[in-house]
């Protein structure tokens, strides 16, 4: 399996986790060490920035994992610059998810917004990742403005509705110049799976592993379908269209001349 | 208005709240007694209809059925729901806050509350010093989430007040909501300036004509104004608002499908504020006659469930006016954030520890002790959610 490269990191895993939503600290950091990810992602809201001794991010610096903290929570541009300054001083991180949901009922990401706030975070040196709607203009607009990847979603967050993006996700990796980490509403390994069979560089998951009866199972479970996913896209998959082949050959006469 | 008494369904259009100024509009469209009629000829099939809708999907009219008698004996299947739903949306997390009581002083009469102005009690308000050691025992709890609440006494606790409180409380916490008077919109704007994440303002009882029998006097006396108070706070752009009816006042089934109507209506407008739920029942206090519309702690479920099923995504919240077993046991049921040491007296913490309360505690339990009750149950208790205002 190749490495995966954003900005100036490599990641051996493909598989990014979010750690919002577990039973315990202790369950969430026996789920990241099980499933091998090397990028979690922290909402800023969560930590106690003032307290160096925060519980959440002590139970997750742990060797090889890196953090990416989240603006989640933000309904703005205005908002999320004020929460990723804070996240950069707190953290001493300049990478940073950026996510803008100003509809607190399905969470969906407002592209304006995203846009404004990517384009001035990008000027201040931060490696922006933004969550955004499976919307490939958008991913293009995002990618000219200077992020490191982008990240559009599956199905709404927490929906485990699985990859309902699935023909925008298509084009956007098709075109993007960027990683492309599929986030949001990845419900099953299977799910995961498939994402990277498409050709994702990566997926985020948060719900499906930390509401699990076993959240440490489920991550190994995870772990394993992007592993799966990833080999079989590296392999090539075979093709799934009928290919027909006629019995009396069409164009046989063209080779008569001969 | 339904002349067939066996039509069972909500004789109202679709809401299209952008046409409308405000919830009064909507809700004079009701009758109360027709809507007490419909939720108590609810059956069993219609239960069992609501039930059977995907996450999300349920409407008023399914609401009215899982609150109504037919829904009790679908208690155990609504809960399981409720609990399936919460864990997915919120995760297995349990917001923790404790109230901060800045004043008790009071011009409304109030005939269920301890503050209510003729009850010959001691009032103070709280002065800089004062407001300091109470934050001070509460930071020692662990808690970064605070909710201020006072009487209505617009000369002394007036915005200015509040204003200048805030200046004092606001750097020591992440999250700041508030339980207070209403307030004009500019007065709103001024709060959410200020860092203020969200304001609680429970509408006591939706019956128009009851609503005066128990605020008789003071500027709480006013219906109409109170019942517009969120739409005030939605356009100030406050980060969240609570809803709430006091159950014990009038028919809790009602009052609370009314409560439905008004969080349906503010979801759909104020589409960009997040909205809390929360269930104050009527507690003994000084002056208070006991009340005849008691709620069972089984019928308390059935709303906490029925309200889970019906919005995935409503924090639902509950106060220490509850029993230890009943707090306890609410965790896993749909319940979202949950109160703990409280003291409903102004400078219960450290200051006054006498003065008079606006209702009694049933759970005496410190937060820490709390927490552990929390994560004994495989739950993560969140006491920080928000980036603070420095």
């Amino acid at each position: 399996m190749k490495k995966l490269k954003i900005a100036d990191k490599e990641f051996d895993s493909r598989l990014f986790l979010g750690t919002g939503k577990f039973g315990s600290k202790t369950l969430m950091n026996e789920a990241i060490i099980a499933s091998k990810s090397q990028l979690v992602t922290v909402a800023l809201k969560r930590i106690e920035v003032e307290n160096s001794d925060d519980q959440l991010i002590k139970h997750i610096q742990s060797g090889n994992v890196n953090l990416l903290p989240n603006t989640s929570g933000v309904r703005n541009a205005e908002e999320a610059l004020f929460a990723a300054r804070l996240a950069r001083e707190a953290l001493n991180t300049e990478w940073l998810k950026l996510e803008i949901h100003p509809d607190p009922k399905y969470l969906l990401p407002d592209p304006i917004e995203t846009l404004k706030a990517a384009e001035q975070l990008v000027q201040e040196g931060f490696v922006v990742l933004p969550y955004v709607n499976a919307d490939p203009v958008l991913c293009k607009r995002l990618e000219d403005v200077g992020v490191a990847a982008v990240m559009p979603l599956g199905s709404p967050i927490g929906s485990n509705n699985g990859l309902n993006t699935k023909e925008m996700l298509e084009i956007i990796i098709e075109q993007s110049n960027v990683p492309v980490v599929v986030d949001a509403g990845i419900g099953a390994p299977s799910h995961a799976a498939f994402a990277m069979e498409m050709g994702a560089d990566a997926v985020l998951v948060n719900t499906a592993i930390a509401v699990a009866e076993d959240p440490v199972n489920m991550a190994i479970a995870f772990k394993n379908a992007v592993i799966a996913g990833r080999m079989g896209y590296e392999a090539k998959l075979g093709t799934t269209g009928r290919y027909s082949s006629s019995t009396s050959p069409l164009t046989l006469f063209l080779e008569d001349d001969k | 208005m339904i002349n067939n008494s066996k039509e069972r369904r909500i004789p109202v259009k679709e809401i299209k709240p952008q046409f409308h100024t405000s919830f009064r509009e909507i809700l004079y469209q009701y009758n109360w007694d027709t809507i007490n009629d419909l939720i108590y000829s609810k059956k069993e099939e219609d239960v069992i209809s609501a039930l059977s809708k995907p996450t999300g999907k349920c409407t008023l009219d399914d609401f009215m059925a899982m609150i109504s008698p037919a829904g009790l004996p679908f208690l155990e299947n609504m809960a399981a729901r409720s609990h399936h739903i919460t864990q997915e949306k919120f995760g297995k997390t349990i917001q923790l806050y404790i109230p901060l009581y800045l004043s008790n002083e009071c011009q409304n009469i109030c005939t269920y509350c301890g503050f209510s102005m003729t009850n010959q009690i001691k009032r103070i308000t709280l002065s800089d010093s004062q407001i300091s050691k109470e934050i001070e025992v509460i930071k020692s709890f662990g808690f970064d989430n605070v909710l201020i609440v006072t009487g209505e006494a617009n000369k002394t606790v007036g915005i200015d007040y509040m204003l200048h409180a805030l200046e004092i409380i606001s750097p020591h916490f992440a999250q700041v909501s508030m339980e207070v008077q209403p307030m004009d919109t500019e007065d709103y704007q001024k709060l959410t300036k200020a860092g203020v994440y969200s304001i609680l303002v429970y509408q006591e009882t939706y019956n128009a004509k009851k609503y005066k029998d128990y605020h008789p006097k003071g500027r709480k006396s006013s219906f109409e104004y109170r019942l517009d108070t969120p739409d005030r706070i939605g356009k100030a752009g406050m980060h969240k608002i609570g809803l709430g009816c006091l159950i014990g006042l009038e028919d809790w089934r009602t009052d609370s499908w009314f409560t439905a109507l008004h969080l349906n209506y503010l979801e759909k407008k104020y589409w960009q504020t997040k909205y809390s739920i929360s269930f104050p029942r009527l507690r003994p206090a000084e002056g208070v006659i006991p009340t005849k519309n008691m709620m069972t702690d089984k019928e308390l479920v059935q709303l906490i469930c029925a309200y889970r099923i019906f919005d995935p995504d409503v924090e639902l919240s509950l106060s220490t006016r509850e029993t230890k077993k009943f707090r306890d046991n609410s965790i896993k049921l749909g319940i979202t954030s949950i109160s703990a040491g409280s003291k409903t007296n102004p400078g219960g913490y450290s200051v006054d520890e006498q003065s008079l309360e606006q209702f009694e505690i049933s759970d005496e339990r410190d937060p820490q002790e709390f927490a552990s009750v929390i994560a004994n149950q495989g739950y993560e208790p969140v006491w920080k959610d928000w980036f603070g205002n420095n």
